[in-house]
């Protein structure tokens, strides 16, 4: 049995260590893959257990937003009502919606109408169909806003991805929106390119992509003495999609908070009644 | 359940009237307090009662999600992100049922691998272990629905690969796949009809789960020693002994459990579920949720045709099979002894079993093709030949350790040192409780 064991053990030690190699050069000479380059990772103030979002930065990302992305990009899932996690008053969000048109109908009429939004509606779409967006953007449809830092994910690898359950690591989405955003260059020599299409070696799934750069430094105004950089501009919006995505993320954090602490007491004590009825008892 | 030990007295009048026309706080007690468990049963042994939890965090999350859930392509996806924007503690309700199925299937692959480790389907347990089978599969088919229902790419093309399994089946294949479907592409029928099911499964599981309990208890449960129990002074009763230790353990499970809800809720998801269902887009990568990767590195495994069967059939065979073997392992393992703790052998065989299962996983999440596709067929190798070739032969050719008389003699020999050859045999640290 032992001698088996013994011929058999280095043979299956070979073959496995014999294979990390082949797996290496196997993704260095096949098939690429995207992205190009690890995400920039940043320390953002929604991370780690006590995270939250920075107002200001949501009111600053929400005017790149509405004054740039709002152009090609919906945001259907999210209602102007819950711009109030921003930090704006009933009568601000009354306000801003009101610069939106939404139809509504039918009339008494039975025609359908345009009138201006209120806090109930939702930020309208920029195109009336898929099609239409597809047509105005060469063909891809710019994806919803709404979840779209939950919905954007790079592989980490292992044993990365272990060490991210500790870290407490959520934050794939936003860097993926920043990096993507400062990421835009000059395709490398010798690198082919779709025609049409934008080199950026921080796309998920290609080496370009139909997005030309979308913003650069003082496209928008900030009025409260943040820079006007891409570099802040890229934060801020990514900032404000993590909120879009995830608006309850900071009562999330609180309630889970309260139940981890609970839960520690409670076994505590669970412990201490556990030592005392077995006390009596060889087990 | 048996009422042999029953020692119930009805304390109140009312007590003794309901007592002699519905015995039902007798059969309560009898199971619950009084019941006599082995006195040395470790942590290990505490998954059972916290898979009972989490089958009820999952039904009450269940049926107040089904409130507010839509079951039409339409609206599903917008129903979904309104229980998690609009209805109230709604993100709670739905980060706690998602991360629980993946919760449930922790506690259960653990309890499985206590049940192999410790020789728990062995003679005369085998209907409470063939149950616990028909327990796991029942289950996996309910996460396979319930991923289905927030119908975002993944729930879309995770059904449509895993109801296409079954055209591989000569004949049959296609209209079994149809009867899934309710037509010949995932679409509106299939959402309505999964969904109907994932309502129904989970109540299947909870009458199948009331069989593994009855059977638990009329054989009564397994010890870290596998000696059955043989006198009064081997036992204790399950409260407040089994009751505070499960619930100490339930805790600190929990507590894991909360972690991933309020401080990771996404990570053990997959983020293009996030992405409306687009019958005309596939995702890169297609990947099942992490509990099913290593049956799902198995399937594709097979990449070679075995005589009459083709490659596709052979990995969907295979894939059963992995789970079909599970039913006649009671029948495999020709040991004798139980417990793994006095099987030298054994013992090594399964950590080598459990660390090749991790790695189906790992290979399952990971593409097919190269170097993946042959280590997949070196661990799918090692998964069936553990059971179809180790763990009969083995048996037959083994040295088991000196086995301690009762359970009470490996408890004093462990705590007092007096029980000399006893004692060494019994004192490794899985037999601590």
């Amino acid at each position: 049995m032992k001698k088996l064991l013994a011929s058999i053990v280095p043979f299956a030690l070979v073959a496995i260590i014999g294979m990390s190699p082949a797996v290496a050069s196997e993704e260095e000479g096949g098939t690429p893959h995207y992205p190009i380059h690890h995400l920039k990772e940043l320390s953002w103030s929604f991370a780690g257990p006590f995270g939250t979002y920075d107002k200001g930065q949501l009111q600053r990302g929400l005017k790149v937003y509405t004054e740039v992305c709002a152009a090609c990009h919906s945001m259907n899932l999210v209602a102007f009502r819950t711009l109030e996690h921003l930090g704006y008053s009933e009568d601000q969000i009354k306000s801003f919606a009101a610069n939106y048109e939404v139809e509504d109908g039918p009339n008494d009429e039975g025609e359908m109408f345009t009138r201006a939004a209120i806090p109930a509606d939702y930020f309208p779409s920029p195109f009336p169909n898929e099609q239409a967006a597809a047509y105005a953007n060469n063909g891809a449809v710019p994806p919803d806003f709404s979840l779209l830092a939950k919905a954007r994910y790079v592989e980490r690898g292992f044993p990365q991805f272990i060490f991210d359950i500790f870290t407490g690591y959520n934050e794939s989405g936003p860097n993926y929106i920043y990096s993507l955003l400062t990421g835009y260059e000059e395709a490398p020599a010798g690198v082919d390119i779709a025609e049409g299409t934008h080199y950026n070696p921080y796309f998920i799934s290609a080496a370009s992509l139909a997005m030309a750069k979308p913003i650069d430094d003082g496209a928008v105004t900030y009025d409260d003495g943040a820079p006007e950089t891409l570099d802040q501009y890229a934060q801020d919006v990514a900032a404000f999609m993590m909120w879009a995505a995830e608006p309850h993320m900071e009562d999330r954090k609180r309630t889970g908070f309260m139940v981890i602490l609970f839960l520690a007491i409670f076994s505590s004590l669970m412990y201490l009644t556990k030592k005392a009825v077995f006390s009596n008892k060889e087990h | 359940m048996s009422s042999d030990h029953s020692t119930y007295q009805p304390a109140t009048g009312f007590g003794k009237w309901m007592d002699s026309r519905l015995p039902l706080m007798r059969l309560v007690h009898d199971s619950f307090v009084s019941y006599p468990v082995p006195r040395n049963l470790n942590y290990a042994y505490t998954f059972g009662g916290i898979l009972m939890v989490m089958l009820v965090v999952q039904l009450l999350t269940g049926i107040v999600l089904a409130m507010h859930y839509a079951a039409d392509t339409g609206i599903a996806f917008q129903s979904v992100e309104k229980i998690m924007r609009d209805v109230n503690s709604g993100w709670l309700l739905r980060y706690m049922h998602a991360n629980g199925a993946s919760f449930f299937f922790v506690a259960v692959y653990i309890h499985i691998a206590r049940g192999m480790y410790y020789g728990s389907y062995k003679a005369p347990r085998e209907v409470l272990w063939i149950l616990g089978v028909v327990i796991l599969l029942l289950m996996m088919a309910t996460a396979f629905m319930g991923y289905v229902l927030p119908w975002g790419q993944m729930s879309f093309w995770g059904a449509t690969v895993i109801t296409g399994f079954f055209t591989a089946f000569p004949g049959i294949g296609e209209p079994i796949q149809q009867l899934l479907l309710g037509g010949f592409a995932v679409d509106n029928p299939t959402l309505n009809r999964f969904f109907s099911l994932h309502y129904l499964l989970p109540f299947m599981i909870t009458g199948v789960v009331i069989l593994h309990v009855w059977a638990l208890h009329v054989t009564g449960q397994t010890n870290p020693t596998g000696v059955e129990v043989k006198s009064k002074t081997d036992t204790v009763p399950f409260t407040p002994y089994a009751t505070v230790k499960d619930g100490l353990a339930m805790s600190i499970f929990l507590m894991v459990f909360a972690y991933f809800i309020f401080f990771m809720p996404n990570f053990l998801g997959h983020a293009d579920n996030y992405i409306p269902a687009n019958p005309l887009k596939t995702p890169a990568h297609i990947v099942p949720e992490w509990y099913f990767l290593p049956f799902y590195a198995i399937l594709r495994a097979i990449t070679f045709n075995i005589g009459p069967i083709d490659s596709k059939l052979g990995g969907v065979l295979a894939m059963f099979g992995s789970i079909a073997v599970l039913f006649v392992l009671p029948w495999l393992d020709t040991s004798k002894v139980r417990s793994a703790v006095y099987r030298p052998w054994y013992k090594l065989f399964f950590w080598i079993f459990v660390a090749n299962a991790i790695f189906l996983g790992w290979l399952g999440a990971k593409p097919a093709e190269g170097a993946y596709t042959t280590m997949a067929q070196i661990s799918t190798l090692y998964y069936f030949a553990f059971f179809l070739v180790i763990l009969p032969v083995l048996g037959l050719i083994e040295t088991p350790k000196r086995l301690p008389n009762s359970i009470t003699e490996a408890v004093l020999a462990k705590k007092g040192g007096n029980g000399g050859a006893a004692a060494s045999a019994a004192a490794s640290p899985e037999t601590r409780g």
